[in-house]
């Protein structure tokens, strides 16, 4: 689950992190009312799912609250990557010295924690990685024994001259990793960390990104969920505890396990034709779950076929089946159907389609069945 | 031979007495597999379709000399789990728990990193030998014995591209889902390094998928190292960045994981990579001219 901007200040500003006071607003009268409550000047600043808001204006400086206003009118009605902005945060602005990057990332190469330093701040860390690797300081941390004082100093000095600024910084260093550590963080990231004129260091922009099976350990950040830009359909399809991801297609996808489901997407796309969807309906499936399924494909209006791809193994083929049939009973399905079922139970699932008598068409592989679909949505224009 | 999982294998089932533990103990058993103890914490002195269950690892470790675990312990539980299977000496631990918090996995790493335990998973259907023994959840009426080593990071997909080997008479030597989360205890470099050294396996199909940089490294391993010829699958070559497909570790983040730099790195050491789930099985036999 990613955090956007306010919610990682609001959980940095909990461990102790240098963050500016700023609000969250929905509406440039909203905005205006925050900065009122603020110094000046102030930044205005989109809070989107996506990077690259500054460069698409997301981000404006303004000296007082009626300009804040203004500002705010224009971020939000700006599409930033095709995400329309919904709310902006308003803070107090920074004077800048010097950016700097903090970041606290999970090595899956090395299974371990790694804390990543560097002067280049305010930009892209992706960028600087490939274009001038020297500039950035790792150290890799051992995640039973933590992160120890000394270490946070040796990376903080990697960064600061001056020595009250260095020791500073380091205490920021391990605060960060705290966070990281306490709330089950995949990234923690502070880009940039400003040094002001006066020397003072501040967060200005953070982004973790919280482990979604940990949340469990974490009810107050699962709080946190941006509603306003979940996509809807998902949220519905985790309750049922399926894995659903809406992409722009039209063939609705309906497969057992996620590696077989992403293979039955570029299957598709093989030949000739566009998924709607990712849809994972796991392991055991129950009916349902596929009547679950069923009703989150057909509610897409994109979708002109429905693909169900089953291999069962722990997934039973009369399950998917009982679940299909009573699915068609419950609902109204105006469009074709193809399905390949085969593996545990196939006979029995596939005997159960058969008497049902419910429009299908039927596939023996999985290639077979995306042509079928494929077709059938050129077919529906 | 085979590599890792034989006849000789004796499995205890961690958390055995829930739903799914003891569902596949049974499907073990009449795979085969020598399933020798099961446990779950408090309910020692119980059975299991006939299999003694104690309450700690050490305790059936001591009792029925077994080897190998399998965990089914819900995701909370499972990191402890893994770690009391190698406190208690066990070499090959499989844990096919899903939802397993990756801070939970970092720490079971350091822990492992000194002793012998191999860690298969987690997230995975487990391993198999055909005709001899399987460990996990994997459908056993699907794989042959034969001279094909199969690794995969996905379950029901290896069973599709299993399905294909079966039927064109390319038999398994050993198959291994290594799991899909970010931090898996065994990666495809590890695998391939063991099948490199078993003489039954003469040819190796390796399934990756989106995310991290592990098919990279096995295709520079491969390049290197490895003497037998391999055929590649991808999977996620048209799923979008920065969502994640299912799997923990399917996510294309930052640019990297994406499914054409791995074909590129396979391609780039002789590692032909399938378009098709079906051609996997075509390419192996262009391989051993057979």
């Amino acid at each position: 689950m990613k955090l956007l901007e306010y919610a990682s200040k609001e959980v940095f500003r909990r461990f102790g992190l240098p963050v500016q006071e700023g609000k969250l607003a929905y509406t440039p009268e909203e905005a205006r009312r925050v900065a009122e409550t603020l110094k000046p000047p102030y930044v205005v600043k989109a809070q989107v799912p996506v990077g690259g808001r500054g460069k698409a204006g997301g981000v404006k400086l303004a000296h007082t609250p009626e300009e804040v206003e203004e500002k705010a009118r224009h971020i939000l009605n700006l599409t930033i990557k095709g995400v329309p902005v919904k709310k902006v945060l308003v803070t107090e602005a920074a004077d800048i010295a010097h950016e700097y990057y903090l970041g606290v990332v999970v090595d899956r190469r090395n299974n371990q924690p790694v804390i990543m330093v560097s002067a280049e701040g305010g930009v892209d860390i992706e960028e600087v990685a490939r274009t001038k690797p020297e500039a950035i300081h790792k150290l890799a941390v051992d995640p039973i024994w933590g992160l120890s004082d000394f270490q946070a100093r040796q990376l903080a000095f990697r960064l600061f001259q001056d020595k009250k600024k260095a020791l500073k910084a380091a205490g920021i260093i391990q605060k960060l990793y705290r966070a990281f550590q306490e709330v089950d963080a995949q990234l923690a990231e502070i880009n940039p960390l400003v040094e002001t004129p006066e020397g003072e260091l501040l967060a200005v922009d953070a982004k973790i990104v919280v482990d979604d099976n940990a949340l469990y350990r974490h009810p107050d950040l699962e709080q946190m969920r941006d509603m306003d830009y979940e996509e809807p359909k998902e949220l519905e399809a985790k309750a049922a505890d399926l894995s659903y991801v809406k992409l722009d297609g039209t063939i609705g996808c309906c497969v057992n396990g996620a590696g077989l489901a992403m293979a039955t997407m570029d299957v598709i796309k093989h030949f000739g034709g566009e998924p709607a969807n990712f849809l994972d309906i796991g392991g055991s499936s129950r009916p349902e779950k596929v009547i679950k399924a069923m009703e989150i494909i057909t509610s897409d209006p994109n979708v002109k076929v429905i693909y169900f791809n089953i291999f069962g193994g722990i997934t039973r083929c009369d399950d998917v089946a009982r679940g299909l049939v009573e699915a068609f009973r419950t609902m109204e399905v105006k469009v074709p159907l193809v399905i390949r079922l085969t593996g545990t139970n196939e006979e029995e699932g596939r005997r159960i389609l058969e008497e049902s008598g419910i429009p299908l068409h039927t596939a023996r592989t999985m290639s077979e069945g995306a042509q079928k679909a494929v077709a059938l949505a050129q077919q529906a224009g | 031979m085979a590599i890792l999982v034989g006849k000789d294998t004796r499995v205890v089932v961690q958390g055995i007495t829930g739903r799914d533990g003891s569902f596949h103990t049974q499907l073990m058993l009449d795979y085969g597999t020598q399933v020798v103890a099961g446990v779950t914490p408090g309910k020692g002195g119980q059975e299991v379709h006939g299999v003694p269950v104690f309450d700690t690892v050490a305790e059936a470790v001591a009792q029925t000399g077994a080897n190998a675990s399998v965990i089914f312990v819900p995701a909370r539980f499972a990191a402890d789990a893994i770690m009391e299977a190698a406190d208690a000496g066990v070499q090959l631990v499989v844990a096919i728990t899903e939802g397993i918090p990756v801070h939970d996995m970092m720490r079971v790493m350091a822990y492992l990193k000194d002793k012998p335990t191999r860690l298969i998973g987690p997230n995975c259907p487990g391993l198999i030998t055909p005709g001899e023994a399987k460990i996990g959840i994997l459908p056993g009426q699907i794989f042959a014995r034969g001279p094909v080593g199969v690794i995969s990071r996905s379950g029901t997909l290896t069973y599709e591209i299993v399905s294909h080997l079966t039927a064109a008479s390319l038999g398994q030597s050993t198959a291994i889902g290594i799991g899909g989360d970010p931090i898996i205890g065994s990666r495809f470099i590890d695998l391939l390094k063991l099948f490199n050294e078993d003489p039954e396996t003469e040819a190796v199909v390796v399934i990756g998928e989106i995310g991290g940089t592990d098919e990279q490294e096995a295709a520079a391993y491969i390049k290197e190292h490895f003497t037998k010829p391999v055929v590649a699958f991808i999977a996620g070559r048209t799923a979008p960045p920065e969502k994640r497909m299912g799997h923990a570790g399917a996510i294309i983040s930052g640019g990297t994981g994406t499914a054409a730099e791995k074909i590129a790195a396979f391609e780039a050491a002789g590692v032909p990579v399938a378009a098709l789930p079906e051609e996997v099985a075509t390419l192996v036999k262009e391989k051993l001219g057979r």
